[in-house]
C-alpha cells in the first residue's frame, strides 16, 4: 500500500541525518511550490511504496515564516498518512513543544525519540511508556547517527498509517485556557472542518491570534464577535495575553511531563564537551583569529594546495578528452563550423565550467563539516553585530567570505540562510566580494599600468568590493529589502561529529546541482557566445575575431563606456566575453590587442584602467555564478535584476572613478 | 529590570514577555515564558548577542530583542543549577536515578 509520510522537527533534532538513513540515495531535492523553501522527498530503502518528505526544521506551527506555513498546508493539504515527529531526546522541553502543535492537528503520528544513545551514554533514563500514555502517540527511541531503532519506528509509523490510528489524547490544556479551547472548537467545527483542518487546530490557532487562519476559515461576523468574547473572558480569569497564555499551558504541560518521564542525573558529557570547546572558539579575545585561521585553512586547502591539484588534473582530464574528440571528428571529416561548434563551443565552454567542480566539492566537504559539527552557527553568532549594521544576520559572514574564492558556491551556501530576505540580499552582495577568477585581471593590467604599486592597487579593489557591499547593503535594506529581518534566535547545538554519510550526500546534492546546471544553463550560454564570437554577420565562420558578431555587438555597446574613459570596442567586446568566465576577459583582450602590454596601453590610459579595474570587480559574474542565482533566488527575472543592479553600480563606480580622477588631476 | 541588562553568569526568572507579532510569538514559541528559569552564559566577543541556557538548551540572543523581556535577578548560583534543580526535586520524589 503506497504511503505517504511527513518528517517533521525541530532544527539540530537529527531530522536530516534520520532522513538520510531513511532515504538514502533515492532521495531528491526541490522546492516547496510557491516558495523558495527546500523539499527534500524520497522512497524508504526496503520499503519502495513508502515516501517521505523532509519538512524543513521548525520550532511551531506559527504563521510567521515561510517554513512554519509550508509545513503546515503540507500537512493539512497534501494529506499524509503518517507524520514522524522527530524529537531531541537530550533536548526534551523545547522539542516537545511543536509535538503537542502538531497532534492537534489529528493526523495519526509516531514520535522518533532521537538521540537515546547520548542519553543512555550519560546514564539518564526516559520512561517511553508514560510519554506515549500522556501523549497519546506511540513513542519510539531511536539513533539515528548509530542507525538504531530506525526499523521499529518504520513498522510502527506504517501500521497507524494504514489503520489510521489518530492521536488518542486531545487534551493538554486545563482551567481557562481549556474552557476557551473547547468553546472555540464548537463554535468553528464546520468551517474547520470544511476547510480540512481539525476543529481542536483551528480553535488553538485562533484563540492564538493567528491572522491566516482566521481568513481561511471565513467565518461569519457572530461567529469572530463570539471568538473575541471567549478569549476576552480567559485573558481576563488568567491576566495575561492569549498568546503566552497557550504558550504557557503547553510548556506546563511539558515541564510536567518531563518531570514525570525523564531522569537526568547530571549535565551530558557532550554539553560538558561543547561547553570546554566553546570556552576557546567563542572566546572573547581568540573566537575571531581562530574562525579566521580555519577559514584560512579551507581557502588554501580549495584554492591552493589540494584544490589546485585536484583542479589541474580535473582540466588536464578534461583537455585530453577534449582534444581526442577533436581529432576524432577531424578523422571523421566533419566541416569546420561543427567540429568548431563542439570542440571550441560547447566542449570548452562547459569544460570550462566543469573544471570548477573540483572546488565546489572540497569546499562543500569542509562547509559541511562545519555546519555538521554545529561550529557554523557558533560563527553566525560570534559575527553577528558586524552584519547587523548592513541588515543582514551572522548566517550571512561564511558565504560572503567565499565569494572571496568563488561566487559560485558562496551563492549555493546560502541555501541555509533561514530568513529568505536574508538569502536574496545575501546573493545580490557575495558577487562584490572580488573572486578568484578576477585575479588574472588585476595582475594583468596592474603589471601594465602600476607595476610600482601593484599590491596597493589590488588591496584598494578588494577594500572597494567590501565597501560597495556593505553601502549596497544599507541602500537594499531602505528599499528593496524593507521589512524586519527574522529575529536572531538561534540554537547553539552541542558540538557533535559529523555522520560522513551525511557529509557525503550534502557533498553529492551540491555536485548535482551544480553540473545539471552545467550541462542547461551554462551550455546554452556558452553555445550562444561561442557562436556571436565565431560567427560574421553574413554568417561565414571568421578567423579574424574583430569581424565577428560579438565585436560588432561590442562597438555598438562601447559608447556606453567612454563616459568610463574606456569606450574602445575591444575592452567592452572582452567585458561581454567576461560573462562565460571572468578569465575570458584577459584572454579576449589578449587575442584583440596583439597580445602585449603596448596593445593595452594604446586602449587605456592609467586612471581608465583602474576605472576598467573597477568595473570587472563589480559587474555581474559569471554564466556560472548567474545559473547558480537564477536556482536560489527560483526566478530568472530576480537573477536578472540582481545582475543588472550590480552592473549598474559598476558603471557607477567606474564613472566616479574616471571623471572623479580626471577633474582632480590624478594618474 | 530587563533581560538586556542581566550580565555573563547570571540567572533570572521571566516575569514578562512584551513585543509583538513574530518576534514576540517567536520568543516565546522557544521556550521564553514568564516563569522560566534563564542563565546568561556568555556574551559574544564583539557585545551582542548573548547565549542564554533555557530548559535545558543554549539559544542566541540579540539585546535589542531581550529588551522585551521583564525579568527577576535571581541570587548567583552554579551554572548546572537549573539541571541540579530538577535532579534534586526527582530525588525528593524519590524518581529513579
Amino acid at each position: 500500500m503506497k504511503l505517504l509520510f511527513a518528517l517533521a522537527g525541530n532544527q539540530n533534532s537529527g531530522k536530516t541525518t534520520l532522513f538520510n538513513q531513511l532515504t538514502g540515495s533515492s532521495q531528491h531535492v526541490g522546492n516547496f511550490p510557491g516558495v523558495t523553501v527546500e523539499k527534500k522527498e524520497g522512497t524508504v530503502r526496503k520499503h519502495k511504496d513508502i515516501t517521505v518528505v523532509d519538512l524543513p526544521g521548525i520550532y511551531s506551527l506559527s504563521p510567521y515564516s515561510p517554513e512554519e506555513l509550508v509545513s503546515r498546508s503540507f500537512i493539512v493539504d497534501e494529506h499524509p498518512d503518517a507524520i514522524i515527529n522527530i524529537v531531541d531526546a537530550t533536548n526534551l522541553e523545547r522539542n516537545l513543544y511543536l509535538t503537542l502543535q502538531l497532534i492537534e492537528l489529528r493526523v495519526p503520528m509516531v514520535v522518533a525519540l532521537n538521540m537515546m544513545d547520548e542519553v543512555r551514554a550519560n546514564e539518564g533514563f526516559i520512561d517511553t511508556k508514560k510519554m506515549e500514555k500522556e501523549l497519546g502517540v506511540p513513542v519510539v527511541p531511536i539513533s539515528a547517527s548509530k542507525n538504531e531503532g530506525i526499523g521499529e519506528l518504520i513498522c510502527v509509523a506504517a501500521d497507524i498509517a494504514e489503520n489510521k490510528k489518530q492521536p488518542t489524547r486531545l487534551d493538554f490544556c486545563s482551567g481557562e485556557v481549556h474552557k476557551a479551547i473547547h468553546a472555540v472548537s464548537h463554535l468553528v467545527e464546520d468551517k474547520a472542518l470544511e476547510q480540512g483542518f481539525s476543529a481542536r487546530f483551528a480553535a488553538t490557532k485562533l484563540i492564538e491570534g493567528d491572522p491566516l487562519l482566521e481568513k481561511r476559515l471565513n467565518l461569519s461576523e457572530s461567529q469572530s464577535d463570539i471568538l473575541g468574547h471567549f478569549v476576552d473572558e480567559m485573558e481576563k480569569a488568567l491576566g495575561t495575553d492569549r498568546e503566552a497564555a497557550l504558550a504557557d499551558m503547553r510548556y506546563s504541560y511539558i515541564e510536567k511531563l518531563v518531570l514525570k518521564a525523564v531522569v537526568k542525573p547530571q549535565q551530558s558529557r557532550e554539553q560538558l564537551r561543547s561547553l570546554r570547546i566553546d570556552s576557546v572558539l567563542t572566546h572573547r579575545v581568540f573566537a575571531i583569529p581562530v574562525f579566521l585561521c580555519i577559514m584560512f585553512a579551507i581557502f588554501w586547502l580549495t584554492f591552493g594546495s589540494l584544490g589546485a591539484l585536484l583542479s589541474d588534473a580535473f582540466e588536464s582530464g578534461i583537455e585530453s578528452l577534449i582534444g581526442l574528440i577533436d581529432s576524432g571528428l577531424k578523422s571523421l571529416k566533419v566541416s569546420g563550423w561543427m567540429n568548431s561548434l563542439i570542440v571550441d563551443g560547447i566542449l570548452a565552454g562547459v569544460g570550462s565550467v566543469l573544471s570548477f567542480l573540483p572546488v565546489i566539492l572540497l569546499l562543500f566537504f569542509f562547509l559541511s563539516i562545519l555546519e555538521d559539527t554545529g561550529y557554523m552557527a557558533r560563527v553566525a553568532f560570534v559575527m553577528d553585530k558586524l552584519l547587523r549594521k548592513v541588515g543582514l544576520s551572522g548566517r550571512s559572514f561564511v558565504p560572503m567570505l567565499i565569494g572571496f574564492g568563488c561566487s559560485v558556491p558562496a551563492i549555493m551556501a546560502t541555501r541555509t540562510l533561514p530568513s529568505e530576505r536574508d538569502r536574496k540580499m545575501t546573493i545580490v552582495l557575495a558577487p562584490f566580494m572580488s573572486c578568484s577568477a578576477k585575479l588574472p585581471i588585476y595582475a594583468v593590467f596592474t603589471a601594465a599600468f602600476f607595476s610600482s604599486g601593484q599590491a596597493v592597487v589590488m588591496i584598494t579593489l578588494y577594500v572597494l568590493g567590501i565597501v560597495v557591499a556593505i553601502l549596497s547593503g544599507l541602500l537594499l535594506k531602505k528599499t528593496v529589502f524593507k521589512g524586519n529581518s527574522m529575529p536572531f534566535l538561534m540554537e547553539l547545538p552541542a558540538y557533535r561529529f559529523p555522520s560522513p554519510k551525511s557529509v557525503m550526500l550534502h557533498m553529492w546534492d551540491k555536485a548535482k546541482g551544480f553540473v545539471r546546471r552545467a550541462f542547461t544553463v551554462i551550455f546554452v550560454a556558452t553555445i550562444a557566445i561561442w557562436f556571436l564570437q565565431s560567427f560574421s554577420w553574413s554568417f561565414d565562420m571568421v578567423e579574424d575575431s574583430s569581424k565577428s558578431i560579438l565585436a560588432s555587438i561590442g562597438s555598438l555597446i562601447a559608447p556606453v563606456f567612454a563616459p568610463l574613459g574606456f569606450g574602445d570596442w575591444r575592452a567592452s567586446t572582452a567585458l561581454v566575453t567576461g560573462f562565460t568566465a571572468k578569465e575570458a576577459v584577459v584572454s579576449t583582450l589578449s587575442v584583440l590587442t596583439g597580445g602585449d602590454v603596448s596593445g593595452l596601453q594604446a586602449i587605456f590610459t592609467p586612471l581608465a584602467a583602474f576605472a576598467f579595474l573597477c568595473f570587472t570587480l563589480l559587474y555581474m559574474p559569471c554564466v556560472a555564478a548567474f545559473a547558480a542565482s537564477k536556482r536560489e533566488l527560483g526566478s530568472m527575472k530576480a537573477a536578472i535584476a540582481a545582475m543588472a543592479y550590480q552592473t549598474g553600480v559598476a558603471w557607477i563606480i567606474a564613472f566616479i572613478a574616471y571623471q572623479g580622477g580626471t577633474v582632480l588631476g590624478i594618474l | 529590570m530587563r533581560l538586556n541588562e542581566l550580565k555573563a553568569g547570571e540567572q533570572c526568572r521571566i516575569l514578562m514577555v512584551a513585543g509583538e507579532g513574530a518576534l514576540r510569538r517567536r520568543l516565546m514559541d522557544m521556550g521564553l515564558t514568564p516563569g522560566t528559569r534563564v542563565f546568561v552564559r556568555k556574551v559574544a566577543p564583539l557585545g551582542d548577542p548573548v547565549v542564554l541556557h533555557l530548559r535545558g538548551y543554549d539559544l542566541t540572543l540579540r539585546k535589542e530583542d531581550a529588551a522585551n523581556i521583564t525579568i527577576e535577578r535571581l541570587p548567583k548560583a552554579a551554572p548546572n543549577a537549573v539541571c541540579a534543580e530538577r535532579g534534586r526535586r526527582r530525588r525528593l520524589r524519590g524518581g529513579r536515578i
